[in-house]
């Protein structure tokens, strides 16, 4: 039997340094007694280890071993030492160890590893500091006489008659830097408390594992602006700047027994409390009892509990009641919000189709369609109808299949991939875009929602007819030159017949009302082609249709 | 007469205990090492739990709960007896600091009735938290609820305030608004969430250009990008005050997440207030529902399924109540199992009642170098009882018959949550006396 000394209880460094040597000098687990500063001596310990051979090679370990192991480390559990060694000496014949979970001593470190997270999280969380007034950052109360220096003191067991001027005083005795990454931050960042210089905030806390030390530097960074102490039964932890100093244990009776603002929290937590969702076993799996003697507000949870099922009742007895005589009033809101329509519905016959002003007809006929209630059913999806955009009377007015995702979003046509490839091809043909009337044949967008994206689904027969109308009204509007369809369902919605797009691309061709128009395919098809050489093609050949359709029209009369 | 803040803060929390959202998680990762008061490191952390196992994370208050809205399932409707009270600007912000230098938060959730105009409770709203941040350099959490109708510029500084920005849908259907929310618009609500879509993509691209450039010419100076809402937009749906079934709510809440990239869709049982409307009398608060949609969101967004297989665990667009949406669609589809834990690929074991992600990774490492025997699976903190029909492993294969037994289901019914049981029922309230434990529960 060897024996191997650790300086603490969360001395990780410690057991790294000698456990590099065991595993090289090849001593087995069970043969070493890992002893913390403090315990208890043994009848027989044993004596120090033999030393690495010459030459011997360092033991090696996966990438997220350290991790664990420094977790591990802060566990209570006495075994935990021996638990890694065993797993670092396990480690250097099994490469992929870790990966399994089912291993009893994989299992047994996650374990703990979890056990020492949640005590760090639930640290962070229910830690209370208390304020106690101060002068030049030491508590405005009698110090009594320091310790002495360099005894060994037993962790587990606080010292008596502690205070909290007592645990400060005792910052000069046993001053430590913080230990690894939060350490360097802390080193890279000092700063003097500047915010309430003539307090100190005080917490008391006791953590299941040895967790003050490495959670330190949490407190700091987000207090680094108050003076702070926190006193736990083994350590305790102080804040004047600089780097988090650390002391020895301290007991509940060093903190301050109360705080003025704990009136308002408990009122708080009372009132945030919705008695007809009463789920006490839900609050102790989060917040087991063992805290609540150290949560101010928790002496409010019985009353709260057994005072639930009678205030529910009550509402529930009491029923509806009559409406306030004293009603609260809208004075000052707009019309829309009171509930008064700001704008009189417009009849389509009274709409100024062919004189009237060009905006004010693109509105009415936003207003129409969001008016009619028989839009189809999956546009109570949509985020709002996207209209066509361009000048009266232009050149080409583009007609695409429908507004897609980013369209949906920003409410204006062609905004999205497609959209931006369309844009780009216009310009290599020379069209000036200013020449140019975007819209698309259907005005939501149609999509299936899965998971976090939205799948474009192509409008069917049934809503293409529902828009047609409208899209027909706009061209009635706009009163383009030539109307150019982009795929097969603009194509449809403006010759009310369907037809394949392959075939009719290229070709300058009449709608059932006489208007000419010039059929290609739709941007988005580019997008879906795979090889980058037929896709090169094809755009070649769109921005030729579009370069087509402008000389097309521009060999047509105006009007 | 001048209200004690005590009373004020009483008044104003209660007002806004109806709104499930307390999340403090996902947004950027700041300290006070330079100054000001504060952290976030990513993670949400909840201060407490209420006895209503609700998570308390943030100071969740309104502003004022005067409102002209008459909202029929709101506390602060315009027609109710409710007492009225409004904070100062300098009460919220005092109560949030002192709060927060405690340890009892993680900072504020800061919501309002409407009061005079949009703009106006915006501009209050707004005002907190740029008191906060400017002039005492706050740098905890902020999630600020958004007046839909409110000015861009007023949307801009709430979004480079806040950690998160939130418009409640409030009800899962255009006709459920109308209803019971007449002074509320369900397009300009959808209108407003998309903008803050934009805003928040835009910042985010703004964000990942600037640190790109930054990269570029060596580190140096922070790299200056406007910031917009880190922690995204989210957004709450009453459940069980409309007629809207649980195949309507799910499909809704899917459509928002993919539309406006909702870090969250919250639902609510509709829950009794001390003062209902007429149009709503008080009942019994759906929890076990709001919990099984919860469990089916889910699997919608984690586990690989689609609306249709989620539903099909029920009946008539309705979750099973009794038993949860996986075990529902597991026991309506006993030809897919029992699924042999070492072979089998990560999607179906995803399928396993059971089995959660996590699990499936581990198992899905651990099999290359074990097989699995039921012991190991224990290990991996499996409950047995609930995995046993459905999975094969070294030493165990479901007894012959018993995935086709047609009492398989009483078999499986969940055995816990007696104590819940009789807790509601104490209370007179539920029908249907099942409860679970929560993993909707959790808000951080």
């Amino acid at each position: 039997m060897f024996s191997v000394p650790l300086s603490a209880p969360d001395d990780f460094e410690g057991w790294r340094a000698a456990a590099r040597g065991l595993v090289m000098a090849g001593v087995r687990p069970a043969d070493v007694d890992w002893r913390v500063a403090g315990d208890p001596v043994p009848l027989f310990g044993g004596g120090p280890p033999p030393a690495p051979p010459e030459g011997a090679e360092a033991p090696r370990v996966p990438r997220d071993f350290p991790d664990l192991a420094r977790l591990v480390a802060m566990h209570r559990d006495g075994e935990r030492f021996a638990l890694l060694h065993s797993l670092l000496h396990r480690l250097q014949a099994e490469r992929g160890l870790l990966e399994d979970a089912a291993d009893p001593e994989v299992a047994r470190a996650q374990a703990m590893a979890r056990a020492v997270r949640r005590d760090a999280h639930k640290m962070h969380a229910f830690l209370r500091f208390r304020e106690v007034r101060v002068e030049d950052g030491v508590p405005a109360m009698p110090l009594p006489p320091p310790p002495p220096v360099n005894v060994p003191r037993d962790p587990a067991r606080p010292r008596n008659a502690r205070s909290v001027a007592l645990a400060l005083r005792d910052l000069g005795v046993l001053e430590e830097e913080e230990p690894g990454a939060a350490g360097k931050e802390a080193v890279a960042a000092p700063m003097a408390p500047s915010a309430l210089p003539d307090s100190r905030f005080v917490a008391w806390f006791e953590p299941e594992h040895h967790v003050l030390r490495a959670e330190a530097g949490f407190f700091m960074r987000r207090f680094a602006s108050l003076r702070w102490s926190i006193l736990t039964p083994g350590l305790s932890a102080h804040w004047d700047g600089g780097a988090v100093r650390f002391g020895p244990g301290a007991r509940r009776a060093d903190a301050p027994a109360e705080d003025a603002a704990e009136g308002l929290w408990r009122a708080y937590f009372a009132s945030i409390f919705n008695p007809a969702r009463l789920k006490p076993d839900a609050m102790r799996a989060e917040m087991p009892k063992k805290y609540w003697r150290n949560l101010p507000e928790a002496r409010e949870i019985p009353r709260l509990m057994a005072e639930a099922p009678k205030r529910v009742a009550e509402m529930v007895t009491r029923g509806a009641t009559p409406a306030a005589e004293r009603r609260q009033r809208a004075v000052h809101l707009p019309a829309h919000l009171r509930g008064v329509p700001d704008v009189q519905p417009v009849m389509a016959a009274d709409l100024p189709t062919e004189n009237g002003d060009f905006a004010e007809a693109q509105a009415a006929l936003r207003r129409d369609l969001l008016a009619r209630n028989d839009l189809p059913p999956w546009v109570a999806h949509a985020t709002q109808p996207v209209m066509g955009e361009g000048p009266r009377h232009p050149l080409l007015m583009f007609v695409g299949e429908q507004p897609g995702d980013e369209e949906d979003i920003a409410g204006r046509p062609f905004v999205g991939p497609a959209g931006r490839l369309w844009n780009k091809a216009l310009e290599e043909a020379g069209v000036p875009r200013g020449e140019a009337y975007v819209t698309n044949a259907v005005k939501h967008f149609k999509f299936k929602p899965t998971g976090k994206r939205r799948l474009h689904q192509s409008p069917d027969a049934g809503d293409i007819t529902f828009y047609r109308p409208f899209l027909q009204r706009e061209i009635g509007i706009v009163q383009p030159r030539l109307i150019v369809t982009l795929g097969a369902t603009a194509l449809r919605a403006v010759t009310g017949r369907a037809m394949p797009v392959t075939k009719m691309r290229g070709s300058l061709l009449r709608d059932p009302e006489g208007r000419p128009f010039y059929p290609t395919v739709h941007p988005s098809y580019l997008l879906r082609i795979p090889d980058p050489a037929g896709k090169a093609r094809e755009y070649d050949r769109f921005v030729e249709d579009l370069g087509q359709a402008a000389a097309t029209a521009r060999g047509m009369a105006a009007g | 007469m001048v209200m004690e803040l005590r009373e004020k803060l009483e008044i104003l929390a209660d007002a806004a205990k109806y709104d499930a959202s307390c999340a403090s998680s996902g947004t950027e990762k700041r300290d006070s090492r330079d100054g000001g008061l504060g952290s976030t490191e990513g993670m949400g952390i909840c201060h407490a739990y209420a006895p209503d196992g609700r998570c308390i994370s943030l100071l969740k208050v309104l502003l004022t709960n005067a409102c002209v809205f008459d909202c029929a399932y709101c506390i602060n409707r315009a027609s109710s007896n409710v007492r009225r009270a409004r904070f100062s600007v300098r009460e919220i912000v005092g109560l949030t600091l002192d709060f927060y230098r405690r340890n009892y938060i993680e900072g504020l959730f800061l919501s309002s009735g409407i009061i005079r105009s949009p703009d106006y409770t915006m501009e209050q709203i707004v005002r907190v938290a740029r008191e906060l941040r400017e002039v005492h350099g706050f740098k905890g959490y902020i999630h600020l609820k958004t007046i839909p109708d409110a000015s861009p510029e007023l949307l801009a500084e709430a979004g480079r305030h806040a950690d998160r920005l939130s418009i409640n849908v409030e009800l899962p259907r255009a006709e459920s608004l109308k209803a019971l929310a007449p002074e509320k618009d369900g397009r300009a609500i959808r209108v407003a969430m998309a903008g803050l879509r934009m805003r928040i993509e835009e910042a985010r691209e703004a964000q990942g250009e600037a640190a790109r450039v930054k990269v570029a010419m060596g580190g140096g100076r922070r790299a200056v990008a406007p910031r917009f809402a880190p922690a995204g937009q989210s957004t709450q749906m009453i459940v069980g005050a409309d007629a809207s079934t649980d195949a309507v709510i799910l499909d809704t809440s899917s459509a928002l997440y993919g539309s406006y990239r909702l870090k969250r869709v919250y639902f609510s049982a509709y829950s009794p207030i001390p003062d209902a409307s007429a149009v709503l009398p008080p009942v019994a608060p759906p929890l076990v529902r709001e919990h099984r949609l919860y469990q089916a969101d889910w699997l919608l967004r984690f586990y690989g399924f689609s609306a249709p297989e989620v539903m099909a665990g029920g009946e008539g667009g309705m979750l099973d109540l009794e038993v949860d949406p996986k075990l529902a669609w597991a026991l309506k589809h006993r030809a897919a199992f029992p699924v042999d834990v070492n072979r089998a690929e990560r999607e179906m074991l995803l399928r396993v009642p059971g089995l959660g992600a996590k699990t499936v990774d581990r198992i899905v490492a651990a099999r290359r170098v074990r097989s699995f025997r039921m012991a190991d699976l224990a290990r991996l903190r499996v409950n047995l009882r609930k995995v046993a029909p459905f999975v094969t492993a070294v030493d165990h294969h479901p007894r012959a018959g018993l995935l086709d037994r047609a009492d398989l289901r009483a078999l499986l019914l969940p055995r816990d949550g007696l104590a819940e049981r009789a807790g509601v029922a104490a209370a007179g309230m539920l029908a249907r006396p099942v409860q679970l434990p929560l993993f909707g529960g959790a808000h951080v």
